[in-house]
């Protein structure tokens, strides 16, 4: 399935070396990213493609909630179907 | 792909403006568990209510998790159990209450409804026994809420039921009076009540629904709130779009949650409920949604107005966002369950008889409210009445759900806790209309035509 990580908080070094990592380690193939950094705040939206059949997705979740608590980030893994959704008609 | 400001503003709503889905409730029907033992009845529901359930709240979880929106509650509403006590032997109705309970307990749901009765025309066997229980049964359980329907557009308003639901209100709170006498609030009295609503204390499984189904509750007050306040002075022509866009991509959520519920569950999908269901989250208040329309504190005039509005929007808005829509749908005004309207109530901007006009034109009734623990039950029994009649003519739903705050007076307050809130217990007009409720009987239901 694809799903959206977006990363929201104070720039510092690394983050997105963070973030990746936690990727690769699930298995998680990072499609499209984009990023921009405003007065300090950084964001960046990841479009990524999750194999959840070896891993459950409230494991990536959880661990995804843990990296954002570590690094004083908010880090949220999401299914695309949301954004579609409630953007889209 | 989607444009970053569409992904921030879903992120944002999450969390910052308390986007939830409020609740996802599945009604489960028990006509096929009725037995003349109440005891046999009673372990078909367990095992029924238990073999439906089972991975529901597990299934909540999950969907939350994976699309990171909050699913609050994971409820059930059964068939009234009036229907299913009237072929029982036994009057010990409150068997079932227990049987609920302890099935709520297994499943892990926060609530289950459906302890209830519809004696809009008339009293049927069972629906007697099942009343008088109801203070004993919610005294006793923690999870199971009861609801009475006493009144219908097609129907009438039952005034002996009336008479007696105002002695059922008080004695459900003497009866919980060390406990905030919460026993009041899993209480609701209805006119007109929807058979697919997944809201509580309200929700039931009407007699014609299938054996089972998936509605979902969506919420987010916050969010049509943030939006208005991003609007600045625009006119109300924009501020109802406003509204109708907000409540579009919020029942959207909602839409998408229930059917994939009803996937993973394999149930069918019902209804999605289009309501703003405030908690008493300072964010997340319907009472601050008018207050941001321009009003200085919900309940100063023009507070009826902006609530018709509001009303009306969302459900323009939520309409087209979803497949089937059904059950309360529209914004909820719930007292202690709302931060400006605790707040305005506090203050006395707020008062009975201005929430009574504006039930006339939101979705649900006096609901929430905590009245001096000295008020008659004749006095309870005429605002049920009062309520009943406003559906009644408007043929739309109303319902109260008041708590006689026992040993207290108006001023001092109620607190319940978790959502349900708390907030001041407010003066009521104490004049007696005792001979007017003790004279029985039924209202006849209105003239469909001439509408004036």
């Amino acid at each position: 399935m694809r799903a959206f990580i977006t990363v929201i908080g104070k720039d510092t070094v690394g983050i997105l070396a963070k973030v990746s990592n936690q990727c690769a380690e699930f298995g998680i193939n990072i499609t499209e990213v984009t990023q921009s950094v405003l007065q300090d705040m950084f964001v960046m939206i990841m479009l990524v493609q999750v194999n959840n059949n070896k891993i459950p997705f409230t494991e990536i979740a959880d661990s995804f909630d843990k990296l954002g608590e570590e690094t004083g980030l908010k880090i949220h893994i999401m299914h695309e179907d949301i954004f579609n959704s409630m953007h889209r008609i | 792909m989607f444009s970053s400001h569409e992904i921030l503003e879903t992120i944002n709503m999450i969390d910052n403006e308390d986007l939830d889905v409020r609740t996802i409730t599945m009604g489960i029907s028990l006509l096929d568990c009725i037995d003349d033992n109440i005891d046999k009845a009673c372990e078909k529901i367990y095992n029924k209510i238990c073999r439906y359930a089972k991975d529901l709240v597990k299934t909540g979880e999950d969907i939350s998790r994976e699309y990171g929106i909050p699913i609050i509650h994971k409820r059930i509403s059964v068939t009234p159990i009036a229907m299913v006590a009237a072929a029982c032997q036994s009057q010990k109705t409150v068997k079932f209450a227990y049987a609920l309970e302890k099935a709520a307990q297994t499943v892990g749901v926060n609530f289950i409804g459906g302890y209830s009765a519809l004696v809009q025309k008339g009293f049927a066997a069972g629906d007697y026994a099942l009343i008088e229980s109801i203070p004993e049964a919610l005294a006793t359980t923690d999870h199971v809420c009861s609801s009475v329907n006493i009144g219908s557009t097609k129907a009438g308003i039952n005034m002996d039921a009336v008479a007696k639901m105002g002695r059922i209100v008080k004695q459900t709170a003497q009866l919980t009076a060390d406990r905030d006498c919460i026993g009041a609030a899993k209480l609701v009295v209805f006119c007109n009540a929807p058979e697919d609503n997944p809201f509580m204390a309200g929700a039931f499984h009407g007699p014609g629904e299938p054996d089972c189904e998936i509605n979902v509750g969506v919420s987010g007050p916050g969010v049509v709130r943030a939006a208005l306040a991003k609007c600045g002075s625009c006119d109300i022509t924009e501020v109802a779009n406003i509204i109708k866009k907000t409540a579009f991509k919020i029942t959207r959520t909602g839409q998408l949650v229930a059917q994939e519920a009803s996937r993973r569950l394999q149930v069918p999908f019902g209804i999605v409920d289009l309501s703003l269901a405030p908690t008493p989250a300072v964010g997340d208040s319907v009472a601050y949604i008018l207050e941001e329309m321009g009003l200085e504190t919900c309940g100063c005039h023009g507070t009826t107005a902006a609530l018709a509005l509001l009303n009306d929007a969302v459900k323009k808005g939520g309409v087209m966002a979803s497949s089937h829509v059904g059950g309360l749908s529209g914004a909820f005004i719930p007292v202690t369950e709302d931060a400006g309207m605790i707040n305005a109530a506090r203050s006395g901007c707020l008062t009975l008889n201005k929430l009574e006009a504006m039930t006339a034109v939101c979705s649900v009734g006096l609901d929430m409210i905590n009245v001096p623990g000295d008020t008659t039950p004749e006095v309870i029994s005429a605002i049920i009445a009062d309520e009943a009649a406003i559906g009644m003519v408007n043929s739309k739903t109303t319902a109260v759900r008041l708590i006689p705050a026992i040993g207290k007076k108006a001023g001092e307050e109620l607190n319940f806790g978790g959502l349900l809130g708390g907030g001041p217990v407010m003066p009521l007009n104490e004049a007696s209309p005792a001979k007017f409720i003790n004279r029985g009987g039924r209202i006849p239901a209105p003239l469909q035509s001439l509408k004036n």
